[in-house]
């Protein structure tokens, strides 16, 4: 709520209560945003931060509380980030990731976060980039981000991971075909969950398949491991397969790539944020209106406003007659 | 928009103890979302501590509790001091479901902001909530 601000220290310290603010804050950007993050940022680099994808009710979050389950019983921590989409009429959600996660949430060593996604592409991998920078922050040994494998944003969310676990499930017949669409060429591994049901060695073939079409053998082949998230079963295999991606992105330079493109994704949406403002304040000067006049009456060209819009100078009618 | 604008409602819409009807809350849930409300919504049997919990992780700034199973006295100061304990005590607390006319004024006396019964119109609920929390 209102009330205080968020005291970095309290976040870098791991404190429950703050980290949660800072969320919040974050969350919905602006100057606060902006300052906590950058005091924040050069604390984190320290979590392995991994993207779980897939379609709905393959067993995403089940597998996501059963991971974290798994990292605290080597004495690791875990922070989660569990993306849910906004409804497009309404902008509200019902965000019910939690269910599937209510063993792991209880746990001191993790923290969970619903996320909506309303609406805004750009918005929402801002979001998703500054939330991660708080958990990071915080110190928790792994990051894990669920979304629904489906839109632009999600993809621009799994680019900020530094792996990137897609997850499948037999049965669910499209799965195969909808992975084609953009997210086999981002999934550093492969989960084919619900492997109690009949139908799992399909998948796996097909998936092998699939991987063996690529023209030359890529620096990493994404692994295909088999779950059953709802018993723990395979879960400690995943927690190894991405240590060893990370070690692979460590010895190939890639982490610190994925890092400056976390970053970038930071600034950017910090120059959307301003530009943001810098038009809400245009729109409120007096001159406005007669400015979009002249726009269209062809006296003032639309560019030239705009250049005007951006220097925040206001006086948006100056020079018109 | 995220333009550190408006700030969304976001609410916990929870159903402690072993109570099984869940239909009240699931109403609820949709009702607040077609609201524009952002609700966590965390399913059955939820522990006080559980619902403790999920508010301080989702830093929500409505707590919904629906109990229709006549287990309100024990559960609903427990929630409400474990709020209070970590640091949330300003969160709007909300109970609805079968609350016998008597227990009102306890319910309230350990922190519950209204209590709604069978029949309650939704939209006065949604009206309730945005009097309180929105644009805070
Ligand atoms: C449907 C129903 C069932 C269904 C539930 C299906 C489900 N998944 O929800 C079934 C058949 C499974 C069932 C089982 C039982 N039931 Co039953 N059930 C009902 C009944 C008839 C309607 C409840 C309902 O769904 N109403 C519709 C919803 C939309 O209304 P609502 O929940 O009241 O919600 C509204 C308001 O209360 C409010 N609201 C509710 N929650 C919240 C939360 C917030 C924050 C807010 C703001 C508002 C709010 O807004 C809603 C919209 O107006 C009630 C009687 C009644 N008339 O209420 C008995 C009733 C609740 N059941 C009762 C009992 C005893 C049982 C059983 C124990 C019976 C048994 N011996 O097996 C079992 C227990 C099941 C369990 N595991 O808990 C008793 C409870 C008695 C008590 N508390 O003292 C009742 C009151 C019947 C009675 N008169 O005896 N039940
Ligand atoms: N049979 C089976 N069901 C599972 C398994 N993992 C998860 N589920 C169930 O699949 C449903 C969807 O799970 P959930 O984790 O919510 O999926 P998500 O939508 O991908 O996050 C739930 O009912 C789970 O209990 C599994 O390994 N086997
Ligand atoms: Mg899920």
């Amino acid at each position: 709520m209102t009330g205080a601000p968020v005291l970095a220290d309290d976040v870098l310290a791991g404190q429950r209560r703050a980290v949660s603010r800072a969320l919040t804050v974050v969350e919905r950007g602006g100057p606060e945003a902006e300052a906590l993050l950058q005091t924040l940022l050069p604390h984190t680099g320290h979590a392995h931060v991994v993207g779980i994808t897939g379609a709905p009710g393959v067993g995403k979050s089940t597998l996501v509380d059963g991971l974290a389950l798994a990292a605290r019983g080597q004495g690791q921590t875990a922070g989660i980030i569990a993306v849910d989409p906004s409804s497009p009429f309404t902008g509200g959600a019902i965000l019910g990731d939690r269910i599937r996660m209510q063993d792991a949430t209880m746990d001191p060593g993790v923290f969970m976060r619903s996320l909506a996604s309303r609406g805004q592409t750009g918005g929402l991998s801002r979001a998703a980039a500054a939330s991660l920078t708080v958990l990071d922050a915080a110190g928790f040994d792994w990051v894990l981000v669920e979304t629904v494998g489906a839109g632009q944003s999600e993809i621009e969310i799994m680019a900020l991971a530094e792996s990137v676990m897609v997850v499948l499930a037999p049965g669910l017949g499209d799965d195969i075909q909808a992975i084609k669409a953009g997210i086999l060429e981002i999934a550093d591994v492969f989960v084919v969950n619900k492997a109690d049901r009949p139908g799992a060695d399909t998948s796996v073939r097909e998936l092998r398949a699939m991987l063996r079409l690529a023209a030359e053998p890529p620096p990493w082949t994404p692994p295909i491991l088999t779950t059953v998230a709802a018993e723990r079963r395979g879960l400690e295999r995943i927690l190894e397969e991405l240590a060893r991606h990370r070690a692979f992105l460590e010895e190939t330079g890639r982490r610190a790539e994925r890092r400056t493109h976390q970053v970038e994704t930071l600034v950017r949406q910090a120059v959307w944020d301003a530009v943001a403002r810098r038009l809400a304040a245009a729109r409120e000067d007096p001159g406005w209106a007669r400015a979009l006049t002249a726009v269209a009456a062809g006296t003032r060209d639309a560019s030239g406003l705009a250049d005007q819009v951006l220097r925040g100078a206001g006086g948006m009618a100056d020079g018109i007659h | 928009m995220r333009d550190g604008g408006e700030r969304v409602i976001r609410v916990l819409v929870a159903k402690p103890g072993l109570d099984g009807h869940d239909r009240g809350a699931k109403v609820i849930a949709r009702a607040l979302r077609d609201a524009g409300m952002e609700v966590v919504y965390t399913g059955l049997h939820q522990t006080p501590e559980q619902v403790a919990e999920a508010a301080l992780q989702e830093d929500v700034q409505v707590v919904a509790l629906s109990i229709l199973s006549g287990a309100h006295p024990t559960l609903v100061p427990r929630i409400a001091r474990l709020l209070r304990e970590n640091g949330q005590g300003d969160v709007l607390l909300l109970l609805g479901g079968i609350v016998p006319e008597q227990d009102v004024p306890s319910m309230l006396e350990a922190g519950v902001s209204r209590v709604f019964g069978p029949g309650t119109d939704t939209r006065d609920i949604v009206r309730y909530i945005q009097e309180r929390v929105g644009d805070s």
